[in-house]
């Protein structure tokens, strides 16, 4: 009785205790509390680095189980949570939102939604996160809504359109907060959507700007879709950007053109999907830009989120401003982030697309890799070299953390495609040589046969530093620590946490289901947490007491 | 679970098989087809493709269908008031398939010669042949090797025959076997039954179900021989028939 009074009291003062408001003043320095996690990626620089160091390698072999959190949903559990002051904000898929208490894992509150029967997103009924600013929680939902919650009792104060569900667009992706805005872009790749990035005023949700990832008739950069194909074009959103605050900068990763695998009616280099674009945050106005699989016909989203550093780069004085990049197209890049200008680009796994870039670093495609009727053979296969799955970048080790799939192509091969308002519209699809290892069921590929990798880069040189091999695939996001900490995970259900300097396994626990999240940490009262998603639930550790 | 593994293996066989075949179709485009055929419509067809009348994939008997695209619409929406159910799938899948049904007829009349029997070759399987030694049929026999229960409704008659004669030639993932050594020198040879990054498991001659850390192992290593003596030389032609017709009757483990 003591004891549960007792834990009852000290949640409900650390709840009451902290400030409910979030200014963007704090998210903009949230490295300075890392005892919160106040952003989809854990700041704005988007590098999923903690400086937490209560966790050690010496002793995070001492980790240990918390709490659960079990989803009611068998969807892939891909959300990053959030704390703040003493408040776990998270999703239940596909769009629900819940309020927990970080030590113990008792749920405040749950917003329940029930999106749209007309909602129809291509690859999950899911949502990857939510964002908050001042006392209000934000959830884009997969029936293409945004609604901004009261974060004491999860009422929602404004629910608004961002696109319409029955033409196939989404949102899956956890909303950026800048300034007084909350940015969201639309899924929908697959159904022959034209993308766009919106901004809406937080305490309304009146849309301020809108950025169509597809420039329309009359724009520059509409001449690279032939005829009408841009009205269909797809460049999807569906992970979250960055922000640079100094160049008042955010930069977003647009998905692949539509349909996906056909690209005959859209001839030209189909600008902006599969590039990152760099908005003027207060406008939405394109600054620069970057593509990175010009006419793709391989499914290469550009879903990756911009990860920004400043890094020594030979030849400038000083640090140079930097945006670092894996790309689901088998790349690794190096970007100037004031001007876009490429710096850097090598394949971090095999590659047949392309032979090298030009001195613009533009890629130089393989004439013959395109895809075909009979199917063309091509590496990296359809999921690509790295996907949508969280990197990170730590500063004290200097490296770039990737999860990578190894010996993995597709046959990709192409069918006729005609648009019809809401339905698919892919143009064939990809053929994949190794069938996935069906979850909870048995792994039978032979030695080296497509597997997955955590993969430690040099971004200075593009060089991999380390691999640490997995024998199935992987999805998991990474986290790092300034105590040289790595945590991932894979489809096998483990979570492990390694020495981020070599790759060596420190740590692991068995979760029962695939870590398709990137794992987060917080502390709570002096002590760390570290939270990670695996089949449907929520895991929580700390070190053993 | 088994059936997803063998129905990888049987891909890499059969391409390697059907050399020449309508050029439409690539290899590849077989062996893909073979393993969704194994694994969504074989235990309607069987594995020729004749077990429903009038139907016979084998022998180009396609009543309601001219063309390949009648094929695939079939295959994709079912044949509304029959057995025929619509497909969960992708067209490029779909046209696997026909790939795989139009490969058919280059390895037909490879099957059964005339006069082979089934109550001959299962007296082979349990006695002569030796093969409950290693094999489990109808719940008799050694759990070591694969499980035959149900082969006849995975397997053709030539594929049978190849196992029997050159057990070498393919080796399906699922049936591979594996040297594990211990942390103490012991070495135990297993058939593969899962493996993970961290851990492996293995059932022994002894009929053990064995799980390792691969951290705890000196050594684990594929077998890249089949225990399996060849038979081509041990039984006669009429045996391996009678062998063949036996195990083509296993469909399934009776009760
Ligand atoms: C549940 C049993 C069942 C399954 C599973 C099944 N079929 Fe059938 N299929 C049938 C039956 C019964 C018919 C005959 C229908 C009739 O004409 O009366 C048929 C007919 C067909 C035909 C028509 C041939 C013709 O031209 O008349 C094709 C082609 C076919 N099946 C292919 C497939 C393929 C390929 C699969 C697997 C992807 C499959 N079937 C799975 C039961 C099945
Ligand atoms: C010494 C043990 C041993 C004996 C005796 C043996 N087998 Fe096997 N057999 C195996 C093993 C192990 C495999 C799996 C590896 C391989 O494919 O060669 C196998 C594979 C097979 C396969 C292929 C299974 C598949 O999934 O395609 C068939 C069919 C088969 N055996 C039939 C027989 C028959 C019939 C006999 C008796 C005439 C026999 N075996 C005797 C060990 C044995």
């Amino acid at each position: 009785m003591k004891n549960v009074l007792s834990i009852a009291f000290a949640t409900f003062a650390a709840v009451s205790a902290a400030p409910a408001q979030v200014g963007f003043d704090r998210i903009l320095q949230a490295e300075k509390e890392p005892q919160n996690w106040l952003t989809y990626s854990g700041t704005l620089k988007s590098q999923r680095y903690s400086t937490l160091n209560q966790i050690t390698t010496g002793n995070v072999k001492n980790l240990e189980l918390q709490w659960v959190y079990q989803a009611r949903s068998l969807e892939k559990y891909e959300a990053t949570p959030l704390v703040v002051d003493g408040v776990m904000y998270t999703v239940q898929n596909p769009d629900d939102v819940v309020a927990l208490d970080p030590v113990t894992g008792r749920v405040f509150w749950t917003f329940s939604y029930t999106p749209s029967p007309d909602s129809r997103p291509c690859c999950g009924r899911l949502s990857r996160g939510v964002a908050v600013l001042g006392d209000k929680v934000f959830i884009g939902t997969i029936d293409a809504r945004l609604i901004a919650l009261d974060a004491r009792n999860g009422k929602p104060i404004w629910n608004v359109e961002v696109d319409k569900p029955a033409d196939g667009y989404a949102v899956t992706h956890a909303p950026l907060v800048i300034k007084d805005k909350v940015i969201v872009g639309v899924a929908g790749g697959e159904y022959g959507i034209r993308g766009h990035i919106d901004a809406f005023d937080a305490a309304t949700g009146k849309q301020v700007w809108r950025f169509y990832t597809i420039p329309g008739a009359g724009e520059k950069g509409n001449e690279t879709w032939a005829g009408d194909s841009w009205k269909t074009g797809g460049a999807s959103v569906w992970v979250t950007g960055s922000f640079d605050p100094d160049l008042n900068l955010t930069y977003w990763g647009i998905g692949n053109p539509g349909p996906d695998w056909n690209g005959d009616n859209r001839g030209g280099d189909n600008l902006y999907s599969d590039s990152v674009v760099a908005l003027d945050a207060d406008t939405g106005v394109l600054k620069w830009y970057y593509q990175f699989s010009p006419h793709d016909e391989f499914d290469y989203d550009a879903v990756q989120v911009p990860v920004l550093a400043e890094i020594p780069w030979p030849g400038s004085t000083g640090l140079r401003k930097v945006m670092m990049w894996a790309n689901r197209n088998g790349l690794f890049y190096v970007l100037d982030r004031a001007n876009g200008q490429f710096l850097l680009g090598k394949p971090f796994v095999k590659v047949t697309w392309m032979k090298g870039f030009d001195e613009k670093g533009r890629p130089m495609k393989v004439p013959e890799a395109q895809s075909s009727r009979e199917g063309t053979l091509i590496y990296p296969g359809n999921q690509g070299g790295t996907n949508w799955y969280n990197p990170s970048y730590s500063p004290a080790t200097g490296l770039f953390y990737i999860p990578a799939w190894e010996d993995y192509s597709s046959l990709f091969v192409k069918q006729d495609a005609e648009y019809v308002k809401g339905q698919q519209f892919g143009g064939g699809g990809p053929r994949n040589l190794t069938p996935p290892v069906v979850a909870g069921g048995f792994n039978y590929r032979k030695e080296g046969e497509q597997y997955g990798v955590v993969r430690a880069i040099d971004p200075k040189t593009g060089e991999k530093k380390w691999d640490f091999p997995m024998s199935d695939v992987t999805d998991a996001g990474i986290m790092t620590t300034s105590t040289n900490l790595l945590f991932s995970g894979g489809r096998e259900g483990y979570f492990f946490a390694l020495d981020a300097r070599d790759g060596k396994l420190l740590w692991k626990a068995t979760l029962g289901g695939r870590v398709t999240s990137g794992p987060m940490t917080y502390s709570i009262n002096g002590r760390q947490y570290i939270a990670v998603c695996a089949g449907s639930s929520l895991f929580v550790y700390a070190l053993r007491q | 679970m088994r059936k997803i593994a063998l129905v990888l293996l049987t891909a890499v066989s059969l391409a390697a098989q059907h050399e020449a075949t309508d050029a439409k179709y690539t290899k590849t485009d077989i062996g893909i087809g073979n393993r969704l055929y194994i694994a969504n419509c074989i235990y309607c067809h069987g594995p020729e493709g004749d077990q429903i009348s009038g139907v016979d994939f084998t022998h180009g008997k396609f009543p309601r269908s001219r063309s390949d695209d009648d094929i695939v619409k079939i295959i994709r929406d079912g044949i509304p008031g029959t057995g025929m159910p619509a497909q969960k799938m992708e067209e490029p899948q779909i046209r696997t398939i026909v790939a795989y049904l139009r490969s058919l007829p280059a390895s037909a009349g490879q099957a059964l010669p005339a006069g082979a029997d089934v109550a001959r070759g299962k007296v082979l399987f349990q006695g002569k042949g030796q093969c409950t030694n290693c094999h489990r049929a109808q719940g008799a026999g050694s759990y070591f090797g694969p499980d035959l229960s149900d082969i006849g409704m995975l397997r053709r008659a030539v594929e049978l025959d190849q196992s029997l004669s050159d057990p070498n030639a393919v080796i399906m993932p699922p049936n591979r076997m594996f040297r594990a050594v211990a942390a103490d020198g012991a070495a135990i040879p297993g058939r593969i039954l899962n493996q993970d990054t961290f851990t492996v498991q293995l059932i022994d001659s002894k009929e053990r179900l064995l799980s390792f850390q691969r951290s705890a192992l000196k050594e684990f290593s594929p077998i890249n021989t089949s225990p399996m003596p060849s038979y081509k030389d041990r039984l006669s032609a009429a045996e391996r028939a009678d062998l063949v017709a036996y195990l083509l009757s296993l469909k399934g483990i009776q009760p």
